[in-house]
């Protein structure tokens, strides 16, 4: 489906979305947080959409909010779509998982809370992944601290 | 004979035990945490990080031609195609037009790279379910590729052959008359592989129906590659995204219904045939030209987002680059396929056997490197 019928049919599911196409060769749509999890439902369950390929899956580190920005295939039509969520809570950043939708997400969202600290809600294993469970912080976060130099020259 | 009736007073436990870090199956530093009923298994748990260098957060402070040089230390037996991914992403930023000469050499040395790569899992795959004679098969015909590399640039397994705008040097005079002279021989030697492994009876008892993935969970858990297409998943990036000089070849994508291990090993054999036949069209159509385009030696990309696909010997590697428009990209995620292919053992892992799960985890091919980037 091309991007222009895409943004239409599901900008017809919520106003609150945010479609863009500059600076990317998807399209882009900006979803609130607490409505996730039902649009993401739907952006692989609904028939002309059928987004079953979640191919990436990145937290990012916006400076001001924290993000997870996901990359979505449909494997029969085709088409791309790159959904991006965010929260300006850093203390205690939360978003629904989305790994009872994509099987794949439940790792991908351990490496995004080992890395940016956000929690996923409902995930059936949130624990640490790479690191071990006393580090300190969140390497990934622009305002980590390297005290050992690890990375940092 | 007089039979042994169990005494039903006898019950069964669970417990767990670790396999690895260092247990020679894993390949590498990988430590799972299996949840075991006598030898059946209840869950595998990974237990990742013991190599991780952060190579993500190391790309935030380095240049793009730096960056290319890391790429090598994740999927190291795919470390020409990984190089690939980042150069093309920071070109097709840069809208850079590539000369004909350069995609043709990428693409025969990346479906060399799948060779290599597969003669290599192919061996330790033998091995690992109890026949060594493959071990020294695979190596004796690896060594021919890596021989070719190492002409072509000096190394042998991290290569650092591609920079963003082409190549670093130029392909040496002989390289395709040692190319012409591999497919001879890999020609005469591939058959073996079949007569010894793929029809030996013991091996299909091992490998036939153990590790079932249907294709809709291959979807679902992001598997890519043989593993993905072993499951009837059309997955292959060089069909569905062609880059370099792949929409110049035809070939047929290696795809199997059944999605067991024995599937997954068939769909890496015929690669082999197919990634042959790719580099046989192409050698002999090497175009005369620049082998390398001018960059400034501060690459900046446009503020903006790219990504960009390739197929590596495991699967789908993304390069998810965001730019500010700096010399260092703001955030750079690899999505490796090694790490998807991963999170998919636990579930096609329980309810069978230990020693299942050796024969499972050798066709997932899995290269830690790849998962702890």
């Amino acid at each position: 489906m091309k991007n222009e019928f895409l943004q239409e049919l599901i900008g017809s599911w919520s106003p609150n979305l945010v479609f863009s196409e500059e600076g990317s060769q998807y399209l882009n749509v900006i979803i609130p947080v607490d409505e996730l999890h039902a649009i993401m439902s739907k952006l692989k369950y609904n028939d002309q959409t059928s987004f079953d390929y979640l191919f990436c899956l990145s937290g990012v580190d916006w400076g001001e909010e924290l993000g997870v920005v996901y990359h979505l295939e449909s494997t029969t039509f085709r088409h791309s779509i790159v959904v991006k969520t965010q929260t300006a809570d850093r203390e205690n950043p939360t978003i629904d998982s989305v790994y009872d939708i994509w099987a794949t997400a439940e790792f991908h969202e351990r490496e995004v809370f080992d890395f940016f600290g956000i929690t996923f809600s409902n995930h059936p294993n949130l624990k640490r992944l790479f690191l071990t469970d006393d580090w300190e912080g969140f390497p990934l976060r622009k305002d980590y601290e390297d005290n050992i130099n690890m990375i940092i020259k | 004979m007089e039979t042994i009736t169990l005494n039903s007073n006898f019950k069964s436990e669970e417990y767990f035990i670790n396999m690895g870090p260092q247990h020679p199956a894993t390949h590498g530093v990988l430590r799972l945490l299996l949840t075991i009923d006598g030898e059946i298994i209840k869950k595998v748990e990974p237990d990742l990080g013991y190599i991780h260098r952060s190579i993500e957060k190391m790309c935030e402070r380095d240049s793009y031609q730096q960056i290319v040089h890391l790429t090598d230390r994740m999927d190291y037996l795919s470390a020409n195609i990984n190089n690939e991914a980042v150069c093309l992403t920071v070109e097709n930023a840069l809208e850079m037009e590539i000369p004909d000469r350069v995609k043709v050499i990428r693409t025969i040395i990346g479906e060399l790279t799948r060779i290599s790569s597969h003669c290599l899992w192919w061996g330790v795959m033998g091995m690992d379910v109890g026949a060594l004679t493959t071990y020294f098969y695979g190596f004796r015909d690896r060594e021919l590729l890596n021989d070719i590399f190492e002409e072509t640039c000096g190394a042998r397994l991290t290569m650092n052959y591609n920079v963003p705008g082409g190549l670093m040097f130029d392909i040496h005079p002989n390289f395709v008359k040692r190319v012409k002279d591999f497919i001879t021989h890999f020609k005469n030697k591939l058959p073996e592989y079949d007569r010894l492994l793929t029809n030996n009876i013991i091996f299909q008892k091992r490998t036939k129906g153990v590790g079932i993935l249907s294709r809709e969970d291959a979807i679902s858990y992001g598997a890519s590659g043989p593993v993905g297409r072993a499951s009837g998943y059309s997955c292959d990036v060089r069909k569905h995204h062609p880059y370099s000089a792949l929409d110049q070849v035809t070939f047929n994508e290696a795809l199997r219904t059944e999605g067991d291990t024995y599937a997954r090993y068939l769909v890496r054999i015929q690669e082999m045939w197919e990634s042959l036949s790719i580099v046989e069209q192409l050698i002999d159509n090497i175009p005369e030209g620049e082998y390398r385009v001018a960059t400034n030696a501060v690459i900046k990309l446009p503020k903006g987002e790219f990504y960009q696909k390739v197929e590596t010997a495991r699967g789908e590697l993304g390069v998810y680059i965001i730019s500010t428009g700096v010399k260092s990209p703001y955030r750079l995620k690899f999505r490796s396929p090694g790490f998807s292919n991963l999170s998919l053992l636990n579930h096609i892992a329980v309810g069978g056997k230990i020693g299942d799960l050796v024969a499972t985890m050798a066709t997932l091919d899995l290269v830690i490197p790849d998962i702890d980037r």
